[in-house]
């Protein structure tokens, strides 16, 4: 079983979001580390790129494959969690403490097409 | 999940050790136990044991035989002394590669066993068959008669010594096997692998492989998949059949000249001399570039300019090394060593340099 967190929103890409005002705090959920596997290295954006809600904004590699990260929202990089950037595994250590980027939200309306942690935990199937 | 996929023997001890399973090459396959990192780690650092019960056994009898094998095979086979090993390539006519073997010289006279890629059974029969016309041998498919255990890693000797009871094993060389039993049936005892670690190979009965790979897993040998021995082999510097090789990529591209003898003849063999004396365009290199991000097999290649020059065709960040490399396949004008090069990772551009394909110093029993 997965750890799913109350409280957070999740996209069907597995990513999460956790809303602190404007600011959309994106990770990934322990369902997709666990399907990862040790992650190696994490792609980011840097701060002041746009992503866009549906889009790519980089990438998560295990020592298998690459997998892309999605954004569940629209908006501007504010900050990125460069401590991935040596310490990839964190994400496995514990996924939903190891945020990857923030971002101002530039349409929050878009966070009603992310699931509760309910729905999510239906989606996986768990 | 297609019904046309086939199960190795050692298949239940897979679904036991609950493994991450994928098809591979026809087969379904445990790509990786614990971790791949983990598995990786414990045949580098101590031992560890890998299903190859997909591949295939193919065996090769009578006066023709060494004609024959000669014939179809890049490497020298006259001369081989009986439990000799060899390894190099079946060839087309333009020298693409049909498949990459070894060719075991067995104690009986006239008799060899050549073992193929699980992927290329059917077609590397086929292919046997079609030009064995005028040798006097006979060609025989066992393929789904052998189990076959890759035990690899520095304690790989003591194990299969200690645990299995073959002491006959610290006697063997790199590259030879001899006969042993297992329960009155023949167990072939191999010293090969596909690691850059010491080790062997042992092919044996279906029913034997699962008893011998349940012996191991109690002594406490690492079981490890599919995932490790790509990251294991690619450290190495050894091919795999369909990346660093193909109908496209012969031996002369990869790099592999030393298994093909150009003073005798066989298949492809004056493509290969012509490649030789300059008739290629690309070149399989090694790709060391400086960042974490992970070359992955069809990222292209470019050169300073941003002018794309290559592929990737196998990549990793690298367990052992802490490095990312890959092998590419580029213009042979950017295969000289420390040429910069650059690799295309998703949005961005990594710079790089080549480097040599035997990225990790093997440990081969002398």
């Amino acid at each position: 079983m997965s750890k799913i967190m109350e409280g957070l929103l999740y996209s069907e890409s597995h990513e999460w979001v956790k809303v602190e005002g404007n600011i959309a705090v994106i990770g990934v959920s322990d369902f997709a580390q666990k399907e990862m596997g040790d992650i190696t290295y994490v792609d980011m954006p840097e701060v002041d790129d746009e992503v866009a809600a549906g889009e790519e904004f980089g990438a998560l590699e295990s020592v298998k494959a690459a997998s892309d990260l999605i954004a569940p929202v629209s908006g501007v990089v504010v900050e990125v969690n460069s401590d991935l950037e040596d310490a990839p595994e964190a994400i496995n250590e514990d996924a939903f403490a190891a945020w990857i980027i923030k971002v101002e939200m530039s349409d929050k309306a878009e966070l009603d097409a992310l699931m509760d942690a309910a729905a999510y935990k239906a989606h996986i199937g768990e | 999940m297609s019904e046309d996929l086939k199960l190795t023997c050692l298949y239940p001890c897979h679904m036991q050790l609950q493994a991450k399973m994928s098809p591979f090459a026809g087969f379904m396959m445990p790509i990786q136990y614990s971790s791949i990192t983990q598995e990786h780690l414990a045949v580098r650092n101590k031992v560890g044991m890998f299903d190859v019960s997909h591949m295939g056994e193919i065996f090769i009898e009578g006066p023709g035989a060494e004609a024959f094998v000669n014939h179809i095979f890049t490497n020298e086979v006259r001369g081989m002394a009986p439990g000799q090993i060899l390894y190099g390539m079946m060839c087309y006519p333009d020298g693409g590669v049909v498949d990459d073997l070894l060719v075991y010289r067995e104690f009986s006279p006239e008799h060899y066993l050549l073992v193929v890629n699980a992927a290329n059974i059917d077609k590397d029969f086929a292919w046997m068959k079609e030009n064995a016309a005028g040798f006097n041998c006979t060609l025989r498919n066992d393929s789904e008669l052998w189990g076959q255990i890759a035990v690899q890693g520095p304690e790989a000797e003591k194990v299969v010594a200690d645990v299995l009871g073959y002491p006959q094993a610290r006697e063997l060389g790199f590259y030879t096997f001899c006969d042993a039993e297992y329960k009155g049936k023949r167990l072939i005892l191999s010293r090969t692998g596909y690691t850059g670690e010491d080790g062997f190979e042992l092919y044996c009965t279906p029913e034997n492989t699962v008893e011998i790979w349940q012996k191991l897993l109690a002594a406490g040998v690492e079981p490890c998949g599919l995932g490790c021995r790509d990251t294991l082999r690619f450290e190495a510097g050894l091919p795999l059949y369909g990346d660093e090789l193909s109908p496209e990529i012969s031996p002369v591209m990869a790099g592999l000249s030393m298994f093909c003898k150009l003073d005798k003849d066989f298949i492809g063999k004056d493509a290969l001399v012509a490649q030789k004396e300059g008739a290629i365009e690309r070149k399989l290199v090694g790709i060391e570039i400086e960042d974490r991000a992970i070359p992955r097999a069809g990222y292209p290649v470019v050169n300073m300019e941003g002018e794309e020059v290559g592929v990737v065709t196998t990549g990793y960040h690298s367990i052992s090394l802490d490095k990312s490399i890959c092998f590419a396949l580029v213009r042979k004008e950017y295969s000289a060593l420390d040429t910069p090069l650059q690799i295309c990772i998703r949005k961005k551009v990594f710079p790089g340099r080549v480097i040599k394909k035997r990225f990790y110093k093997t440990n081969y029993k002398k």
